[in-house]
């Protein structure tokens, strides 16, 4: 098997976090993994994405190349319609529906919506909504991997246990929060 | 034991398992990392004494290493690319004094600018020293190649390159690392004492002994287990237009991406230089035609027009085969190699630039929202900037700043302009930059009294680089009044919104001044601020 998944955001917003996770998993089941990541001067409320490469087979690129991503993980609609060349022809997008505007010409969130509607797998989820009336609001992001968790075609019960193990340092307070979030996730994805 | 390691992580977890005794570096992306990572295991490690403490720029961080090879210990100098030209002074000299305890100069490129200034290839500096170069492909030849590097520098007695690309400092794999850690080397004295003084009649003969010693660096990238030739030439006699591939470092990956079951052609991969000569001569006897792969500038190809025959066809970056500028990808050489795209979607219209910004609540902004409020009175202003966070009041909103170039540059550029006529002149540049490259700038326009403004946005850290110490925390008043900086024209003041009338006063008064004034702007950086704020939570 082989999964390429491009995380995609805005500087802050988390997607390392995902990574992480999903990363963490990959691991759990002895697979092969490479995770290229944006750091420096991007970070400063620019766009960053992640290339997470998962198989059961070496992998040689850190890069995903064009044409070749399963999944698009998005915590921006914008952000997910930046990769998109990047996507397979058979490939998920799933992301946020809340644009994060911080620059003066954030297009017409109809034309973004717009264009996610061209692409053939999509899945919006208004995770800020979710995660606000949950009372759970740093856990955004684990809505957001909870939503994505069928279309990465893993275990379930391995993303759990994957948040299991990231988050035990923080307490059983944070991974009851993150475990319910990836269950949410799963529920409201449409 | 495997662990998920960046390959900057595992370059540090190598040299630590290497026996190191001490890094030196400067923040720096996409270097920072190995230095952070091996800070954390120290704080984890309190017996150990391996030195891990950021130095004030890259020149002194290679001069400390080559103090700690003098006295017999392992040292690893780390900077990305740009920090070569600010220790290639050091640099270049160490490979003729040599060294006694092993040393690898690390040294992260950043082709395609993600982070930088320019894409320079840090292998020209090596070849240029004369010394040996490595350049791993992976995340497990990162951690290999520390030992290996190690021992290549103690047996010839020369300083090692080893250089990086982003996207292999950047991206994490799976590393296999060794249960155990190789002692640190003991003190001891060099063999050859007098061959670091290296006064002419010395160097002459220590530079004798590099050039008379560079067969045995052949010999080693020859025989280097790191350079192989995959698929035997012989396997391929019948193929008539067959060519053969060199691939270089991560240029290897990308090579092997489009061919995951093997390639139907050789390929020489290379991952440790001097270019091996005869191996790359027998390769181009049989294949006419090459396709060379290297992430960076055309290091190799340059160095095969130069050594092969003239009936050799030699494709790559110089012939457009491959992108002339920017990294390389999986794309890229997978249309150098002939092969179609997968791609299924273009460019998507709708989609519109993020480029980075100052934060919210950033000091920075304060800085250029009173610089931009003054010198609208000034048409005649210009401001010279610097290296950092503050390099984005350039964009919009602010584009307060005429020019960036290299750290420390802002001061000194502003006193060429001065000494040119322009009026006012003035350098922003932040509080690590100045202690790292501007304080010597700030000493030449204090000897000449030059009518320039310079403002030290102290944020308190090495904010881009995410929040480093920073060497002159703390000093900046001491520093500039020992420089000889006037106690009338150097103010402090706090950048935030509610103190706008008082910073533009300042600024105003200080530009009238026909003389070398220093503003310090003061306020921690929001960043660490809020870690810090964090790490008091948990009660660290």
């Amino acid at each position: 098997m082989k999964t390429d998944i491009i995380l995609a955001g805005v500087g802050g917003q988390g997607i390392l976090s995902i990574a992480t996770i999903i990363g963490q998993a990959a691991l759990d089941q002895g697979l092969y993994i490479k995770q290229a990541e944006v750091h420096g001067m991007s970070q400063r409320g620019g766009d960053v994405q992640s290339n997470l490469r998962i198989s059961s087979d070496p992998i040689f690129s850190d890069l995903i190349p064009l044409g070749g991503a399963d999944v698009i993980i998005a915590m921006e609609p914008m952000e997910a319609l930046r990769y998109q060349p990047y996507l397979s022809k058979e490939g998920w997008v799933i992301t946020a529906t809340s644009p994060f505007v911080n620059i003066p010409n954030y297009p017409d969130v109809e034309a973004v919506n717009a264009s996610l509607a061209k692409l053939p797998k999509v899945v919006r989820i208004d995770i800020e909504a979710l995660a606000k009336a949950n009372k759970m609001p740093k856990a955004a992001n684990m809505i957001l991997l909870g939503a994505a968790a069928d279309a990465l075609g893993m275990d379930f019960d391995l993303l759990k246990a994957a948040v299991r193990t990231v988050f035990a340092a923080k307490g059983d307070a944070i991974v009851e929060m993150n475990l319910r979030a990836l269950e949410i996730g799963r529920e409201n994805k449409g | 034991m495997k662990k998920l390691l960046l390959g900057d992580q595992a370059i540090a977890q190598g040299a630590l398992d290497a026996g190191l005794s001490g890094v030196y570096a400067y923040p720096g992306t996409p270097s920072t990392e190995i230095t952070e990572y091996i800070q954390e295991w120290c704080k984890h490690h309190p017996t150990s004494s391996v030195h891990n403490r950021w130095c004030t720029n890259e020149k002194t961080a290679m001069e400390a290493a080559l103090g700690m090879s003098y006295a017999g210990k392992r040292a690893l100098v780390c900077m990305k690319h740009v920090g070569m030209n600010v220790c290639a002074d050091a640099f270049v000299n160490s490979a003729v004094t040599g060294v006694n305890g092993g040393v690898i100069v690390l040294a992260a490129d950043d082709p395609s600018m993600h982070s930088s200034q320019n894409e320079q290839d840090s292998r020209f500096y090596g070849k240029f020293a004369l010394i040996p170069i490595l350049e791993p492909s992976n995340q497990q030849e990162c951690y290999d190649m520390m030992a290996y590097g190690f021992d290549l520098s103690e047996r010839l007695h020369l300083p090692v390159l080893m250089r990086i690309v982003t996207r292999l400092a950047h991206s994490r794999a799976v590393v296999q690392i060794s249960e155990t850690a190789r002692p640190e080397n003991p003190l001891s004295d060099p063999a050859d004492p007098a061959g670091w003084v290296l006064l002419p009649a010395r160097a002459r003969r220590k530079y004798n002994e590099l050039i008379a010693a560079q067969p045995l660096l052949q010999e080693s990238s020859a025989n280097s287990p790191f350079n192989k030739v995959l698929n035997d030439p012989k396997d391929f006699k019948d193929l008539k237009d067959s060519k053969a591939v060199i691939a270089t470092g991560i240029g290897y990956n990308y090579l092997m991406e489009n061919y995951p079951d093997g390639a139907p052609f050789p390929v020489l991969k290379l991952s440790q230089y001097p270019l091996p000569q005869q191996v790359v001569t027998d390769l181009a006897a049989q294949y006419k035609e090459l396709l060379v792969i290297e992430d960076g500038q055309p290091f190799i190809e340059e160095q095969l027009i130069g050594v092969l025959p003239s009936a050799n066809v030699i494709h790559g970056r110089l012939d457009g085969t491959l992108p002339r500028a920017g990294e390389l990808n999986p794309d890229n050489v997978k249309q150098a190699l002939g092969l179609p795209s997968a791609q299924a979607f273009t460019s998507c219209d709708t989609v519109v630039g993020r480029p980075p910004a100052l934060c919210q609540g950033c000091g920075h902004r304060s800085v250029y929202e009173a610089l931009n409020k003054v010198l609208a009175n000034y048409p005649g202003s210009h401001v010279f900037g610097d290296i950092g966070c503050y390099t984005l009041g350039a964009l919009p909103p602010y584009q307060a700043l005429h020019s960036c170039v290299d750290m420390g540059a802002s001061i000194t550029m502003a006193k060429g302009a001065a000494d040119a006529g322009i009026f006012p002149a003035i350098a922003v540049i932040g509080d690590s930059t100045f202690t790292h490259s501007g304080m010597t700038g700030l000493l030449d326009a204090v000897n000449e009294n030059s009518p320039i403004t310079v403002v030290i946005s102290d944020n308190l850290t090495t904010g881009m680089t995410g929040g480093q110490d920073s060497a002159g925390t703390n000093k900046f008043e001491a520093i500039c009044r020992g420089l000889g900086v006037a106690d009338e024209h150097l103010k402090v003041v706090v950048p935030l919104p509610a103190n706008m009338d008082e910073i533009t006063r300042i600024l105003r008064e200080e530009i009238e001044y026909k003389g070398v004034s220093v503003i310090i702007p003061r306020r921690e950086c929001i960043q660490t601020f809020a870690r810090h704020a964090r790490e008091k939570k948990k009660g660290l």
